[in-house]
């Protein structure tokens, strides 16, 4: 068992040290020196080569939180409506329904965003390009609303029949069951959820570089266009020569890192405060 | 999951690595890798070829003209695919093959009214020195410019007929695939991008409503590619190092031949052998 | 839950946000439904004319504009029988030790979900590049079903992981100590008590997997590929449904009518497996009620 967690605790620090040898020869020549610092991005530019990862790393992590940001009220309430209020037979359909949804590839997100949503943004602030920031948050948002409302579903049913019954025994009506017991009881496991879906929609590559626009800028509007991390690995990798891979790994890497942070954080934070999602 | 079903699992998926360790291949293995524009057309020569030549079997691997290149040098494929020109220090090393021509052209929506555009009056509008369609007869509309991603090789030959660096563009979208581009047209028709001529025809063809430029006065045709007066132009090259396996060697001989004429040109490229 | 919805007293701030709750799950509900609708139908309208027995048996034909679909469909299956085949092990293995053997919040523990948790988060195009390398280059799988489906593993294993672990720690606290109480050493707890009564979030998380996985594209190009032979062995390349798509909707002129198509089926397939998946959980857990 012991030895089964190792495995899938140390699979990423296999993955890691992976793409540290392949950016290592991008770090060794010392070209990491405007990474942090440069906003622009054009490393096969002849005239000015530029490597800056500021805002692609920032547009990683609008695009991730706005995208939790829509997904997140939708997918609780969602999953509040079929546990307390619809009828059995419709929760089971709208998991089905879910579990379905999750299984779109993302390239069908992708091109349904690029052909649904895009046109309605144009529409709405016309003189864009369309494919911006909000585009992708949109179909990031939509990708990731199954997975929090059947984490939050299952954190809903989790709860115990028994505290439910003694708040019905105290004469707490249903809302106030929902918000004064079942929620505190179910933050744990929808806490799982977000956590699930934050790093999903953070490693998404195929859907986000279909209708994000894909201009290394940081946005000054929603409607601008955003170049996240993971759309310029899928952008260039293929075509990349060598040195310009090196950094591509390099952008990879601090991407997993940075993540590394806030998940950790996150994970930490949860582990310190919450023990679980409340069995006893 | 119990451990009984667990065992099971584990049997099957044992037994099943097994057997595929046990089968051993008869005949020559070709793998080739790279560009994603040629890999279907050579999945289909392939198919016939492995017909015609029974026990020689083609492995198909796709993934951009770099890993092509990157697999050729470095022994994990037999040959590689690259849509484009090798550079010096690649050159050096592998020998490129070309296999058929394309060329790229500049698309915009089936409603633009604009159906020609000059080199300057590109050069413009990619450098953002012109942004209103008005100019060049179109819609009052801002122009939404689509660029390709950096590396690609149809980036690299419409900068080159340009005359442009990459960090001259003003681009309002980047992007990676011909049919992205396209499709980006058709969602916002106040774009303008460019792709490869064969993508662009058979789409255009087929329904899809773009409208294929003509670019420094010459229509962007395929046949305007094979009797070389269209201005933009790339190589569909196969690659190959010093140690190519001699079924490798045949299957290149093949692909050099105008025996795969047909397929090409089904797939909307330009023989040139 | 007719427990809470027959309260005894209301009190007017409650009755409000009762309703509020109501309306606006309602409409949540209605949002995502809509949204779901959409895409079907628009996936439905292009997709579904081609359609048919031959479409899913024959061979992919010219670049996958013509033809069918048969040897990616069936690649596509091996590929998720590997992926599951070490993926739910791996995960159950190691949310019971987090739940039931270490302790919790000790550093082992938190390292162990630290790990699995920023697994979920590495982008999945880098997982088809490591995979390429570790389970194609170092392991020598080369561009293979396994390979492939070994790589999707490590990906959905942070998915099932959490899933079975949330499931483990909402179970009441009071089943272990009544385990022990009727003599059941630990190892039998798991494996009669803890395990069953943990399946339905097991299975959530193997249904959410089965999406995943069967959706995954960027991880699968690099590794187990684009060939669309008939796979004979799992050390085959063999082509998954969704890189069929991706290849169709984006580097296949006039492919898109097709990639629909294809798209359809998979969401097919993923109804099959998901069913499959629940009706064997509770089949098996209606079994265990009836022989104890």
């Amino acid at each position: 068992m012991g030895l089964l967690a190792l495995v899938a605790g140390g699979m990423v620090l296999l993955i890691i040290g992976y793409l540290l040898t392949n950016a290592w020869p991008a770090i060794q020549a010392g070209r990491l020196g405007g990474f942090f610092t440069d906003t622009k991005w054009q490393p096969g530019s002849q005239r000015d080569p530029r490597f800056g990862v500021v805002s692609m790393l920032t547009a990683s992590f609008l695009v991730t939180f706005l995208a939790v940001a829509l997904a997140l009220p939708v997918g609780l309430a969602c999953a509040i409506f079929h546990r307390f209020y619809a009828p059995p037979v419709l929760e089971r359909w709208n998991r089905r329904m879910l579990e379905l949804l999750i299984g779109v590839p993302a390239v069908v997100f992708g091109f349904w965003g690029l052909m649904v949503v895009v046109p309605l943004l144009i529409r709405l602030a016309p003189g864009t390009p369309g494919q911006s920031l909000l585009a992708g948050s949109i179909v990031l948002g939509f990708m990731i609303l199954p997975i929090i409302t059947l984490t939050s579903q299952a954190a809903l049913q989790a709860v115990p029949a028994a505290q439910l019954q003694a708040a019905a025994g105290l004469g707490m009506g249903r809302a106030r069951t929902i918000w004064c017991v079942v929620l505190p009881a179910a933050k744990g496991g929808i806490g799982t959820g977000v956590l699930l879906a934050l790093a999903r929609a953070i490693g998404e590559t195929m859907a986000v570089v279909l209708v994000c626009g894909n201009i290394p800028q940081i946005p000054k509007s929603l409607f601008d266009p955003v170049r996240p991390i993971t759309s310029t690995i899928a952008l260039e990798m293929g075509y990349a020569t060598a040195s310009h891979k090196a950094l591509l790994f390099c952008a990879g890497l601090i991407l997993v890192l940075c993540t590394a942070l806030l998940v950790g954080w996150i994970s930490f934070r949860r582990a310190d405060s919450d023990p679980g999602t409340g069995g006893a | 999951m119990s451990k009984l079903q667990f065992l099971r699992n584990l049997a099957a998926l044992v037994s099943l690595t097994v057997a595929s360790c046990g089968k051993k291949e008869t005949g020559a293995v070709v793998v080739l890798t790279g560009s994603s524009t040629i890999a279907p057309v050579i999945s289909d020569v392939a198919k016939r070829y492995e017909a015609a030549n029974p026990g020689v079997r083609i492995e198909v691997q796709s993934g951009g003209s770099s890993r092509g290149i990157a697999d050729a040098l470095s022994g994990t494929a037999d040959l590689g695919m690259a849509s484009r020109a090798l550079s010096a220090d690649e050159a050096a090393k592998l020998t490129a093959h070309r296999i058929a021509a394309d060329g790229v052209c500049v698309v915009v929506h089936r409603d633009n009214p604009v159906s020609e555009l000059s080199r300057e009056q590109l050069i413009s509008i990619y450098t953002k020195k012109a942004t209103n369609w008005k100019d060049f007869g179109g819609p009052d509309a801002t122009i939404v410019v689509a660029n390709k991603a950096e590396g690609r090789s149809t980036l690299e030959v419409f900068l080159h007929y340009l005359g442009l660096d990459n960090a001259d563009v003003k681009a309002d979208v980047v992007v990676g695939e011909n049919l992205h581009v396209i499709n980006s047209v058709v969602a916002n028709p106040n774009t303008i991008g460019y792709v490869s001529i064969g993508t662009a025809a058979s789409e255009a063809k087929g329904g899809t409503p773009i409208k294929l430029v003509s670019t420094g006065g010459v229509a962007a045709t395929t046949e305007n590619v094979a009797n070389g007066t269209f201005p933009i132009t790339r190589p569909l090259n196969i690659v190959e190092d010093a140690l190519t396996s001699p079924a490798a060697k045949a299957f290149l001989d093949h692909l050099t031949s105008p025996a795969i004429n047909d397929i090409i040109q089904k797939h909307f490229f330009v023989p040139v052998n | 839950m007719p427990s809470v919805s027959k309260p005894a007293a209301r009190r007017a701030s409650f009755r409000w946000l009762d309703r509020s709750f109501a309306v606006a799950g309602g409409m949540a509900a209605l949002v995502s439904f809509g949204l779901f609708a959409w895409l079907i139908r628009d996936l439905v309208r292009l997709g579904m004319p081609r359609i048919s027995w031959e479409f899913l048996t024959a061979e992919v034909a010219d670049a996958g504009r013509s033809g069918g679909i048969g040897p990616v469909l069936v690649s596509s299956v091996l590929i998720l029988v590997c992926c599951l085949g070490l993926a739910i092990p791996l995960g159950t293995g190691c949310a019971l030790w987090l739940a039931e053997y270490a302790r919790r919040g000790s550093v082992p523990a938190r390292l162990v979900t630290g790990g699995v948790d920023l697994l979920a988060s590495v982008p999945s195009i880098v997982f088809g590049l490591f995979g390429m390398v570790f389970f194609g280059q170092t392991l020598r799988m080369g561009f293979s079903i396994l390979s492939g489906g070994l790589t999707l593993a490590c990906m959905i294993l942070p998915m099932l992981v959490r899933t079975t672990l949330s499931a483990l720690e909402a179970l009441p606290a009071d089943l272990r100590p009544a385990a022990a109480g009727l003599g059941m050493t630990r190892s039998t707890t798991i494996a009669k008590v803890l395990l069953p009564a943990a399946l339905p979030g097991i299975v959530i998380g193997v249904t959410l997997g089965i999406g995943r996985a069967l959706s995954e594209t960027a991880a699968l190009i690099f590794t187990s590929g684009y060939s669309t032979r008939w796979p004979e062995t799992l050390s085959d390349s063999g082509r998954a449904l969704s890189v069929h798509i991706y290849d169709l909707a984006l580097n296949v002129a006039n492919g898109g009518p097709m990639a629909s198509s294809s798209a359809l089926v998979l969401l097919a397939l993923i109804l099959v497996v998901n069913s499959a998946a629940v009706t064997l959980s509770e089949r098996w857990l209606l079994k265990r009620h009836q022989t104890s």
